[in-house]
């Protein structure tokens, strides 16, 4: 029976997480696995630290990812990265948006945003690819598609037939703006 | 057709596949989408109500009537329609009626972690609650039938982790429900005492009833594996369970939660050498245990307080601990915030500024509480700024009268505002409530409500005139203000604080994340000019940081809501081109 496997999507509220979860989903079930996909809702939508988990093996029991269980960590945001790296699994990967987003205690000057974020994860002896999606989803038409960006790095990782993530894609997302998803896709696909 | 779908979506399934014909709710984290997923069904009527005790009302006619009914709501929702609730269990049904309720252990987006299945036991209707979304699908189903032939509502029990996670459900056809018959019938829906005191006593062989349905009721279901440790769960807990333990463990998973077994359970305990319950919350299936004579392990290992995992499970009983590595430094938190543009960070900007007490309530302008608006006293629960507001001023006899303000907004003050309003006006207290109307029920994700123009369907629908309401229920000072426009909202502030009189002010502006707000360009700074003096850092703007040293907008964030030029000084900030 196969372990089952669990990949970590975070970032702030507002920056399409939750489409990226399912488009994922979306992927691991035409690959033919059970699939849980836990979201969070609510309150700390609101500009606030979110994740959401997608969990898929033979038959998957808790849709909950906890620390050290991850074997992917997706992040929207650098200083996200940083906050749940602890979720990691010994051997785990992270892919990182370079992307900062200041949080209150840092734009009311209480604390300072975190600097080499990435040196350190690192240093830390974790496998980290980092990527300014921001750009290249400009690059792709619309700062708003940094999630699809991150999806086409992430379709590299977690490998299935690329058409695949294309159909997912085209599930998830509405046809009016599905051109610059793809462009967007293909952006991030070419980076990892 | 095999599809992934969230516990809320399934509900959703499982209502049109049973042939319900009428849903009614009021929106609430983390149930709502079981409504807005009905919603897109023709073949049912779905609405938004204004309160769950309306919602929950409407569904009763709707099955005295002879369809099948649902309201949804989420935990809190149910103390509104406890009222409801605990007669309609004496009346009985005539069509299918089931009460969706979603708890939120560990307080993702609440003001507590109540436990439903308290609510089951004191209004004795029996109750379900499912594991995962699959199941949602099934037991949905399953409780109409369950209500239908024991003459009773039912609940149905979720959880943040059911009804928010998805998992693979398969989809059926919808079965029609016959409508049934009409009959007057007094002796069982006219509750007077006379007709409520047989009713009890036919509640009471119900439940008998219901007791023995539950020992053998398939959703309650025996897995065995080792048998050192044997385990009494249900809902995401067993998911829990199941991770952490496997096969090493025997499980007795419990569907139908009130009324619960006695023999399946004393069986199952008696092929286990330790027995466990695992529940979230409260000790509901442990303090049935001891009722009949066991002596589970329950609450003196696991937490009444928020969530379990599977990894806390093995720390608890097998005292393993999970191994990871930390960031190296501190991380700032994130906390939620207000959105960039939202309508409602200038009216706390000023009172903030002006330094009142303010009467909260539930909704995401119950944000202003945080740093550094800051700018909120109380919150306890949908309503409670009005009439909270209401008794503060009377006990300090006029102290704070010209020095407090309730908040609340449109789709708050339309579920449970305007009764607190009367009392104002009735009993004559100097108070100023703000009704913040950004036109939609923002918080839950954007329903839309009696008082915005639309209906679920985002059709046209009949809208009310929060000043009209205002006024007849005897408030002479009504007026309206563009939060975005400090002076305006100051003035009015002040004004209807120092007035001698009950006062309205509506702050009124759509949400900016409503798609029909059209949003100005960005602002930007003339760092030549900004003087660095943080003026416009004190409304709390995602959008606004220093780190430059000078303030800085972020372009990709801000909306040219202009909040934050009208605090420069020095005019360093200017609407973007």
């Amino acid at each position: 029976m196969m372990e089952t496997r669990s990949i970590m999507i975070v970032g702030v509220g507002g920056q399409g997480t939750l489409l990226a979860s399912r488009v994922i989903g979306s992927v691991l079930l035409t690959g033919g696995y059970d699939v849980k996909v836990s979201e969070v809702h609510g309150m700390s939508q609101r500009g606030g630290s979110v994740v959401t988990y997608v969990r898929y093996g033979d038959k998957v029991a808790s849709p909950i990812i906890e620390k050290g269980q991850a074997d992917l960590i997706i992040s929207f945001e650098l200083l996200e990265a940083a906050r749940w790296v602890s979720y990691l699994k010994k051997g785990g990967k992270i892919i990182t948006n370079t992307q900062q987003i200041e949080p209150m205690p840092v734009i009311t000057g209480a604390v300072k945003y975190p600097e080499n974020i990435v040196e350190n994860i690192k240093a830390a002896g974790v496998d980290i690819t980092a990527a300014d999606a921001l750009s290249l989803a400009v690059e792709a038409g619309t700062p708003k598609a940094v999630n699809v960006v991150l999806m086409g790095m992430v379709s590299k990782t977690v490998s299935f037939d690329e058409q695949v993530w294309l159909d997912a894609l085209k599930q998830c997302v509405p046809p009016k703006v599905l051109d610059v998803n793809l462009k967007a896709f293909e952006l991030g696909r070419g980076i990892a | 057709m095999s599809k992934l779908m969230l516990g809320n979506m399934a509900v959703a399934r499982g209502l049109y596949e049973a042939g319900v014909d009428v849903v009614s709710s009021y929106p609430g984290t983390p149930s709502t989408e079981i409504t807005e997923f009905a919603a897109k069904y023709d073949e049912m009527h779905t609405e938004w109500a204004p309160n769950e005790k309306v919602a929950c009302e409407a569904a009763i006619g709707a099955s005295i009537a002879g369809t099948r009914a649902f309201c949804g709501m989420k935990h809190v929702g149910l103390n509104v329609a406890a009222d409801p609730l605990f007669t309609v269990s004496y009346s009985g049904v005539n069509g299918g009626l089931v009460i969706g309720v979603a708890d939120d252990p560990g307080m993702h987006s609440s003001q507590n972690e109540q436990d439903s299945r308290h609510y089951a036991i004191a209004a004795k209707v029996p109750l379900v609650e499912p594991a995962d979304s699959a199941e949602c699908l099934l037991y949905t189903k399953a409780a109409f039938e369950l209500s239908e032939k024991f003459d009773t509502p039912v609940i149905l029990r979720l959880t943040t982790r059911i009804a928010h996670s998805q998992s693979v459900v398969s989809e059926s056809e919808r079965i029609p429900h016959e409508t049934g018959e009409y009959v007057k019938n007094s002796e069982k829906y006219v509750m007077m005492p006379a007709n409520a005191r047989p009713r009890h006593a036919a509640v009471e062989k119900r439940t008998e009833a219901l007791r023995e349905y539950a020992e053998n009721c398939p959703f309650n279901r025996v897995e065995m594996g080792g048998t050192k440790i044997g385990i009494i769960t249900s809902g995401i807990a067993y998911q829990y369970a199941k991770e952490a333990f496997g096969d090493e463990a025997s499980y007795l998973k419990l569907g139908l939660i009130n009324p619960l077994p006695e023999k399946l359970i004393k069986d199952f305990a008696a092929k286990v050498d330790k027995l466990y319950v695992v529940e979230e919350l409260d000790d509901i299936i442990e303090t049935h245990c001891r009722k009949i004579g066991l002596s589970p392990v329950g609450k003196e290992l696991f937490t009444y307080i928020g969530e379990y995992s599977p990894v806390y499970l093995r720390e608890k009983i097998l005292g393993e601990k999970a191994e990871y590595t930390e960031y190296p430094e501190n991380v700032p938190v994130r906390p939620p915030v207000m959105c960039a543009g939202c309508p409602h960070r200038g009216l706390f900007y000023i009172l903030h500024k002006l330094g009142v007490t303010v009467s909260g309530d539930i909704g995401c302008y119950t944000l202003g509480a945080a740093a550094p608006l800051s700018a909120m006293d109380t919150t306890i629960c949908m309503g409670a700024s009005v009439s909270g507001l209401h008794g503060f001023n009377v006990a300090r006899k006029g102290e704070f009268e010209g020095k407090a303000v309730a908040v609340i907004g449109d789709s708050t003050f339309i579920h449970s505002g305007i009764t607190g309003l009367i009392n104002i006006a009735y009993n004559a207290s100097n108070s100023t409530v703000i009704v913040l109307d950004n036109s939609i029920t923002g918080m839950t994700g954007h329903q839309n409500n009696p008082a915005n123009g639309y209906n679920i369907k985002g059709d046209p629908a009949s809208a009310v005139d929060i000043e009209a309401v205002c006024r007849a229920v005897g408030i002479d000072r009504v007026r309206v203000v563009d939060p975005n426009d400090l002076k305006a909202t100051e003035e009015a502030v002040k004004e209807e604080l120092a007035a001698k009189a009950p006062s309205v002010i509506i702050t009124r502006r759509p949400c900016a994340l409503l798609k029909s707000v059209k949003h100005k360009p960005s602002a930007v700074v003339d760092s030549d000019k900004c003087r660095s003096c943080k003026a416009c850092m004190k409304i709390g703007c995602p959008a606004i940081s220093m780190s430059t040293g000078k303030a800085k907008i972020d372009n990709t964030l801000c909306v040219g809501c202009g909040v934050c030029g009208g605090l420069c000084k020095f005019d360093a900030i200017k609407e973007g081109v």
